[in-house]
């Protein structure tokens, strides 16, 4: 099987790509539970991804929780509200706005480098080569990929949680003499950590299906230099998306199960 | 089936989208020989190598290699014909985030005659392959840091980890110097004393086919249009088949 051409405007292709993810899916699985986990290789694809989104999460969270705190302070200040300040931001980033642009974030460094790097791996035949000598690339490359993103994202979402937390007591520091200790106390008065169980699931999936995705994109690329590049937009592109479909699924299960 | 016939491919078709690069090819390797299949560039020599190990599905045809039917084999069965056969790539496909040391180690980690070996015992067998290729300088040496030529030869010496009894050689001398060439012609020669194998070395080179073949068949337009001794074909009344020989 080899993909025409990455995620155009072309219908057929569309579907053959949602196909294609989903056979991807379940090999995974299947391949998770039936083949030698090749262990080293995952623990240096989780250091690899981290590494590599590591500094781009941390400032993007300051930057978020600072941005996010300058803008609704005078607002929450007009209503006499502004202890509710560090709560409201802690909330909001937690549950909807760190998944979400932490994950965009992830698929655009990490997934195109998958992407690109399992598609380059396709052009000069290295996958070929592990497939005649017996060494089964899938499980190789595409198992210790994805079990890396699902595991690493949340992880680092965490991390930028904490972060832009961070940034949002920065922001209020400049205005208030408002302690840390004070600050935690009122981000989390109101805060559960079973607040975190619906976000922390969702960025499992939005882990697994950007690994999922960029190995796809990547594995099945286009002959010759050109579907290097491709692999690695395609990769970007369609991540992103579902990034906000499953954002979208999530909402409504958790609307409907907290009722 | 005969037995010392390692691949027998009867009425091979291959097409892609309309057209038809493979139309109706027949081919046969015997135990110990040297076989090249001469063509020009684009005729589809590297597609009838990927059928036979089957990284490509042929249209229709029938492959038989070690007696086996590939094209009817499981997972396993194929896997166990794969590790029989050798496959030098033609840009020699070295994993280009290991070294040539961990290149070799690679297939041979996850190969079960082979996993049980001692890190020593291992090592040993990469050193003794490296230096049948003469590159046993380059062994922590990174693919970026090697040359064309010196691709080729490191990917010959993984593919002979797992004791291959036959190998594959897409184009071994494409893309190099004249002195380079001959040195990979003289290594295909020797591979065959040293290691017992039978080789299908697909080539537009004259002068690699001349040197390395113990017969030769000339692939064009999707058929074979000749099969025979290279000196044989060389006095050929044929005008086809002279053509390949200016
Ligand atoms: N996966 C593929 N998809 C579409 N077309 C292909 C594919 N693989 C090969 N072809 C086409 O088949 C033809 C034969 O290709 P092949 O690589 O076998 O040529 P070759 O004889 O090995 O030539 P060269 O000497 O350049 O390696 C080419 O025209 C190529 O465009
Ligand atoms: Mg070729």
């Amino acid at each position: 099987m080899e993909r025409k051409s990455p995620l155009d405007l072309n219908l057929e292709q569309f579907f053959f790509d949602i196909a294609g993810i989903a056979t991807f899916t379940f090999r995974y699985i299947g391949s998770l539970f039936r083949n030698r986990f090749e262990g080293r290789e995952f623990i240096s694809q989780c250091y690899r991804t981290g590494y590599q989104s590591l500094l781009l999460i941390g400032i993007t969270a300051i930057i978020l929780g600072l941005v996010l705190t300058i803008q609704i302070r005078p607002i929450l200040a007009g209503l006499g509200a502004e202890a509710w300040l560090p709560n409201m931001i802690f909330i909001s980033v937690v549950t909807e706005m760190g998944p979400v642009i932490f994950a965009l974030l992830f698929a655009g460094k990490v997934g195109s480098g998958i992407g690109a790097e399992l598609s380059s791996m396709r052009v000069t035949e290295q996958i070929d080569a592990m497939e005649v000598s017996a060494t089964n690339p899938f499980n190789y490359l595409v198992v210790t990929r994805v079990s890396a993103t699902t595991i690493m994202l949340p992880i680092l979402v965490f991390f930028g949680d904490m972060l832009a937390f961070f940034g949002s007591f920065i922001g209020l520091r400049a205005y208030s003499e408002i302690s840390f200790k004070l600050f935690y106390s009122r981000a989390f008065s109101e805060f559960y950590f079973s607040d975190m169980f619906p976000a922390t699931i969702k960025t499992i999936f939005f882990g697994f299906f950007i690994g999922i995705i960029a190995s796809y994109m990547g594995y099945y690329s286009g002959r010759g230099t050109e579907g290097v590049g491709k692999a690695a937009n395609a990769a970007v592109v369609a991540s992103s998306l579902v990034i906000f479909l499953i954002d979208l699924v999530a909402v409504q299960l958790t609307d409907i199960l907290t009722f | 089936m005969e037995n010392n016939r390692i691949i027998q491919v009867s009425n091979l078709h291959k097409s892609f989208g309309d057209k038809t690069v493979i139309n109706g090819v027949d081919l046969e390797l015997f135990a110990g020989e040297n076989l090249v299949v001469l063509g020009k560039s684009g005729t589809g020599k590297s597609v009838i190598m990927k059928c036979i190990v089957r990284l490509m599905q042929p249209d229709a045809g029938t492959i038989h290699v070690f007696g086996t039917d590939v094209l009817k084999a499981g997972e396993k069965e194929l896997n166990r014909i794969r590790t029989r056969i050798g496959y030098l790539f033609q840009e020699g496909a070295l994993y280009d985030s290991m070294s040539v040391r961990e290149n070799l180690k690679f297939p041979a980690k996850r190969n079960a005659h082979l996993r049980r070996l001692s890190n020593k015992e291992l090592d040993e067998i990469i050193e003794r392959n490296l230096e049948s290729v003469g590159l046993i300088d380059a062994i922590d040496k990174w693919p970026s840091e090697l040359s064309g030529g010196m691709k080729k030869r490191a990917g010959l010496a993984r593919s002979l980890m797992l004791s291959p009894e036959m190998i594959i050689y897409d184009e071994p001398t494409t893309g190099l110097d004249p002195y380079t060439s001959d040195a990979i012609n003289d290594l295909i020669i020797k591979i065959r004393e040293e290691y017992k194998t039978a080789a299908v070395i697909i080539t537009h080179d004259i002068k690699c086919a001349r040197r390395t073949s113990d017969r030769m068949v000339i692939l064009n337009d999707g058929k074979i249009i000749a099969n025979g001794k290279f000196e044989e074909l060389r006095a050929a009344p044929d005008e086809q088949v002279k053509l390949f020989f200016i």
